[in-house]
């Protein structure tokens, strides 16, 4: 508790509230511009001013009835979905092997399966595009889900090694012991129990899909904009109040996507304090 | 201990059964490794491969190689002292010849014309007047008599210098450097020398954001690390929220509250303090303001997750030996967060060099940063070997800061700082 802080003198208390104070300034900057822009996708007007001239959902249906944005919220979800089915695959299945692997060189294989989310976007995307150009993987759906897969397999190795960490390998090797065969044991004891770390690792590599817009910038033929992609020129070219709504639809769905990942992460902790 | 505990049970059977462990130990490993396999090819395919194939792009020099081979050949012995002889001329004016029909006299001239400007016109014109191959010995007369510059050493030197097949050019023009007509290392000429203006502008934003995100990061970390587990849950959000809100909202977020009739500006003019709208974006101040505040959560929660490791029994042990709350702080708080700090100022200068959506959507033209560049040689003006090079160049300072949050981090969770 904060009783190791309780202010016991006058200058400890004054130091205490100006931290207080300061921290949460810092915490209204970061807050403030995204419930800044909030209000204006509702307004009946054009301008993105304050106060508004009323309240109407008008900007909600311009995104609504505009192709451009619906078939970009659209690209998203079939990018951001197929990449997670992916990198799922890829990176369950090579946590599992890191987990019993003991060699020398998992430093250096772990820091390659690792490396995407260090090596800044614009260099990814422009070697994938010099490499997936002649491939005719430009322009194509197949090209940015293979590239949305390596950026977020390593957030899917991260997530699921950390459960695979805190999994009790004898609850594996007691099935074994009962005749259960690797297979039927990995799908009735060991799935179950890291499912939520699956599940997290699953909403890590949606969102980083979803967030993802250097890739798309260099590599989405007009077919394949994202809606990261769409508010890029939308932003380029003048900011009208469809944006706001847009961004509003996008905050929507990162709010759901921390819910669900908050959710997860506190049934673990409750679980990990039931078995102690 | 396995084969300790074997061989004391039976000595007879040591051999066999020693074996058979070592045989399932291999089989283990080999089964791991199957496992982690498919991942790694497919990065080799998705992402070292591109990688590999940028850096080669870099010295990569094929484009003089291929379009004026006879040239290239007879160029091999040149000592480059003076103009060289007629059979260069005679090559040359065949390779030309052969070009202009294939279509690719573009191809080479554009490269040339990196290494000299304006030899794309010296190439265009040559081969629009090359009517017939000279006749043999007059090969040096005639291209002269087409444009003088033949019959300069520069112009000879810079076929030389493209002839590849690797090239350090684009690598220096990276760092503002080019060979002169002698092959030696000289400093590029002056409007062409923006690299490492470029170079040290990045360094310049990305310091200054990791400065401001210490800063401003710091207080809150501690508050959230001292504040009772349910409080900073709850503040955590604050953190969190913005973390996972697409990096587009938040820029577009800070364009409309920046812009000249924006929030801010309505705001201050409303109350009186100003009467023209201040510039509040697309200059320097926006880019510190909008990078801050994507990047401040990869700084508060490594912040946050080292303070929360600091027992309070140092600080009350300080305070019982007569230390006062400012030296206890100095003295035993604040050594103890430095793991914390490097941590969280690595990673948000790593992440900030590469930076390129944010300063292109709120910076001026010159608050680009280098990014900002390898895409414009990508796109616009296509010269993907300086691309390549650029990128090289940033490569490089990413991985070595890396090895070195690496390092620092060594010993602490896998996600550090990571999305967690």
């Amino acid at each position: 508790m904060s009783d190791n802080h309780s202010p016991r003198t006058a200058s400890q208390r004054i130091a205490w509230i100006t931290t207080v104070v300061v921290a949460s300034l810092v915490l209204v900057f970061l807050m403030a511009p995204i419930l800044a822009i909030m209000p204006l996708s509702f307004s009946s007007g054009s301008y993105l001013t304050y106060p508004l001239p009323g309240l109407s959902l008008r900007w909600y249906e311009d995104f609504l009835n505009s192709p451009r944005w619906v078939s970009s919220l659209k690209n998203s979800v079939i990018i951001g979905v197929a990449s997670t089915i992916l990198s799922m695959v890829l990176g369950t299945l090579a946590s599992l092997g890191l987990a019993q692997w003991k060699s020398k060189f998992k430093p250096l294989v772990l820091a390659i399966v690792l490396s995407p989310v260090v090596v800044p976007g614009v260099i990814t995307a422009v070697g994938l595009y010099f490499f997936f150009a002649p491939l005719g993987l430009t322009g194509s759906y197949a090209g940015l889900i293979l590239a949305h897969t390596a950026l977020s397999t390593p957030f899917v190795v991260i997530t699921v090694s950390a459960t695979l960490q805190s999994f009790d390998m004898n609850l594996a090797r007691a099935a074994a012991s009962l005749g259960a065969s690797p297979l039927y044991a990995f799908r009735r004891v060991i799935l179950p129990l890291i499912l939520p770390g699956l599940a997290s690792g699953a909403l890590f590599a949606f969102a980083t899909s979803f967030d993802e817009v250097v890739v798309v910038l260099f590599m989405a033929g007009p077919e394949q904009r994202t809606l990261p992609r769409e508010m890029f020129s939308g932003i380029r070219e003048n900011i009208s109040p469809t944006i706001t709504a847009a961004a509003v639809i996008l905050t929507t769905i990162s709010v759901i996507l921390l819910a669900t990942l908050e959710a997860l992460r506190r049934r673990n902790e409750r679980l990990k304090g039931n078995l102690r | 201990m396995t084969a300790a505990f074997v061989a004391g049970a039976d000595a007879s059977s040591e051999v066999p059964l020693k074996r058979r462990l070592k045989r399932a130990e291999r089989t283990r490993r080999l089964k791991a490794l199957a496992l982690i396999l498919p991942l790694l090819l497919f990065l080799l395919f998705t992402f070292l491969g591109p990688i590999a194939g940028m850096l080669w792009r870099s010295v990569d020099d094929w484009e003089v190689r291929q379009v004026l081979p006879h040239t290239v050949a007879a160029l091999a012995d040149w000592d480059g002292k003076d103009v060289p002889g007629e059979p260069a001329f005679a090559a040359l004016a065949g390779d030309i010849r052969t070009a202009r029909d294939a279509g690719t006299v573009a191809i080479a001239s554009k490269r040339l014309n990196y290494a000299l400007n304006g030899f794309r016109t010296i190439m265009a014109g040559t081969a629009r007047n090359l009517k017939t191959l000279p006749e043999p010995g007059t090969a040096k007369d005639t291209l002269i008599g087409i444009n003088p510059a033949w019959g300069e050493r520069a112009t000879w030197a810079a076929i030389k210098g493209a002839s590849g097949p690797l090239t350090s050019f684009y690598l220096l023009g990276a760092l503002d450097l080019t060979r002169n007509v002698d092959g030696a290392i000289v400093a590029a000429p002056e409007e062409q020398a923006i690299y490492r203006d470029v170079f040290g502008r990045t360094f310049t934003i990305s310091l200054g954001v990791t400065v401001l995100c210490l800063v401003l990061g710091f207080p809150v970390a501690y508050m959230l690390a001292t504040l009772p587990t349910g409080q900073s849950n709850m503040l955590m959000i604050f953190v969190l929220l913005p973390f996972w809100t697409s990096l587009l909202v938040r820029t577009c977020a800070w364009i409309v509250v920046l812009q000249s009739e924006g929030i801010v500006n309505d705001s201050l003019r409303w109350i009186g303090l100003i009467d023209e709208p201040l510039r509040l974006i697309y200059n320097r101040f926006g880019v510190y303001v909008a990078m801050t505040h994507v990047l401040l959560p990869f700084m508060i929660l490594p912040l946050y997750s080292s303070m929360r490791s600091i027992s309070p029994a140092y600080m009350r042990a300080a305070a019982s030996l007569g230390a006062s709350p400012v030296t206890a702080f100095l003295r035993i708080y604040l050594p103890q967060t430095v793991p914390g700090i490097g941590a969280g100022s690595l990673l948000v200068f790593i992440l900030a060099i590469g930076y390129y959506i944010t300063p292109a959507l709120v910076g001026g033209a010159a608050d680009q940063m280098i990014s900002y560049f390898i895409a414009f040689y990508t796109t616009e003006t296509v010269n993907w070997g300086l691309a390549s090079a650029l990128g090289a160049v940033l490569l490089l300072a990413t991985l070595l800061l890396a090895v070195v949050y690496g390092k620092l981090v060594h010993g602490q969770q896998v996600t550090g700082g990571m999305k967690n």
